[in-house]
């Protein structure tokens, strides 16, 4: 595999750290002016997420990471495992575990197009598309008419996520919702 | 249509570094001290071990710095004098670094390296608004972040500590005390901090004297926001010494794989001669005009900074 010297360092570069699969989100070269260079760097661990810090001293190279970023639609789930589809002709599909599907779990519409992270072709986070439209399975009665007041209650969605809604949502009503910030956004037409 | 022909900072920025500069050089004219010009191409480079000159083919280097060439003039009668110029470092492009920057390196005779730190300290307020300095000798430092004493380094202890606090890649101590320092001066947020007695290895071109049974170099750094803004030296007078040090400085080059390079003759020829008693400071003007103006990078106070981070 390739490697980055620390000249090539730039944001989004993704390397290995530890063992680890990390994306670059900042270097800054550093440099006392009778001293050493060193360049800062600022990782994302992809497979964590955590943020991790180090410097190398200038000259050092880190070793590319084979991360490559694909679209895939969702399909369905079994509780173990969920299950995508690729977007070419081949329909492969290609199962995801708990840990890589994180949190993108709570907001899996059927047929999205998710972004999925393969490291050494196995997949190892799932973005899902920024709005999705999902399904009321339990909340509260609402209270009709009282749309003005801004209050809020939990509804459970139908992949089992637990969001704040205004009071007039009710059970089988479809939402559009921000799965970056996990808030509620609008009540779906469909 | 590209448009990186645009300057890297605003015009309106431009202009006020344009009275920033003037008000420096007030500065200098209120304490009567002359303003001189020397030549940013020479014959010879520095044999510094981490800086790397800027060469012009069939010409010599484009100058790191004044300094040879100033205290030339002041071996030859010159008085207290500074200079503004640019300097050259290869490789050194970065948000706080541009392989082209402007200096300005300044000598006092006759005065105490307090008295030139305390000048300094004034020149700081006059630019950027008042603000008390902090003075720490550097054992404070390192004491303090990392329990280390710099002037008796045990290097494998201090490997150990830099790799701790996310250093890779360090080959020995000179990497990881540069590293710890600049570690734990980003941790003394936007206190403006004078920086004294730096080891003997870190000495440059300053004096050394003995503290107890510890040799400590003459040596101030004036630190702002983490950064260093301004480097100082009672000067060092003696010829062999200096001889000395760059025929260090070529056996560590040699260590690291990194070409010799040649004695400045001439410098050394004026130092023979007599270089009179001075304190010296450089200050990256840039960097001060940036504070001076509320701006987080160099690109943003020159007009065409290397390159846009």
């Amino acid at each position: 595999m390739a490697s980055y010297s620390t000249n090539e360092f730039r944001p989004g570069l993704k390397v290995l750290l530890e063992g680890d699969p990390c994306v670059m989100m900042e270097a800054e070269f550093v440099k006392p002016g009778k001293g050493q260079a060193f360049t800062r760097v600022k990782f994302r661990n992809l497979i964590t997420g955590r943020v991790w810090e180090r410097t190398l001293r200038s000259g050092e190279s880190m070793e590319a990471a084979n991360v490559v970023e694909r679209d895939l639609d969702y399909l369905y789930t079994d509780g173990d495992l969920w299950y995508f589809m690729t977007t070419d002709d081949n329909y492969d599909q290609v199962a995801v575990d708990s840990t890589a599907i994180g949190d993108a779990k709570d907001f899996l519409a059927e047929q999205a197009r998710c972004q999925i992270t393969f490291w050494n072709d196995n997949p190892i986070s799932v973005t899902p598309p920024n709005f999705v439209n999902l399904a009321v399975s339990q909340t509260d009665p609402g209270l009709r008419g009282d749309t003005a007041q801004g209050g809020t209650k939990p509804a459970t969605l139908d992949t089992g996520a637990v969001i704040n809604v205004p009071l007039f949502i009710e059970i089988g009503d479809v939402l559009r919702v921000d799965t970056r910030t996990g808030e509620y956004v609008s009540r779906s037409k469909q | 249509m590209s448009e990186t022909w645009r300057p890297t900072a605003a015009i309106e920025t431009l202009r006020k570094r344009a009275e920033l500069l003037d008000r420096t050089r007030a500065f200098f004219h209120d304490r009567n001290i002359v303003e001189v010009q020397t030549s940013t191409l020479d014959r010879f480079g520095v044999t510094d071990v981490a800086i790397e000159n800027v060469e012009v083919a069939d010409h010599g280097v484009l100058q790191s710095s004044p300094e040879y060439q100033m205290k030339r003039l002041l071996a030859a009668g010159m008085p207290s004098c500074f200079q503004i110029c640019p300097a050259f470092r290869k490789g050194e492009v970065g948000r706080w670094h541009n392989n082209e920057f402007t200096m300005l390196e300044w000598y006092e005779l006759d005065v105490t390296l307090d008295e030139l730190m305390a000048a300094v300290a004034a020149l700081a307020d006059h630019l950027i608004g008042p603000q008390p300095v902090v003075t720490k000798t550097v054992f404070e430092l390192l004491q303090d972040s990392f329990d280390i004493d710099p002037h008796r380094p045990d290097e494998k202890l201090c490997l150990e500590v830099a790799s701790a606090e996310g250093l890779q890649g360090a080959r020995d101590l000179h990497d990881a005390i540069d590293f710890l320092i600049g570690s734990a001066l980003a941790k003394l947020g936007s206190e403006r901090v004078f920086l004294t007695e730096y080891p003997s290895y870190q000495a440059a071109l300053a004096k050394t004297t003995q503290h107890g049974d510890v040799e400590v170099a003459l040596r101030f750094e004036l630190v702002i926001n983490g950064l260093e803004i301004a480097n100082g030296y009672d000067e060092l007078r003696d010829a062999f010494e200096f001889r000395r040090r760059c025929n260090s400085d070529n056996v560590r080059r040699a260590q690291l794989g990194l070409p010799p390079k040649s004695i400045d003759t001439n410098f050394e020829a004026a130092m023979t001669h007599g270089l009179p008693e001075c304190c010296g400071v450089a200050v990256g003007l840039d960097r001060l005009f940036a504070l001076a103006m509320d701006k987080t990078a160099l690109r943003d106070v020159m007009a065409f900074a290397a390159r846009g981070e």
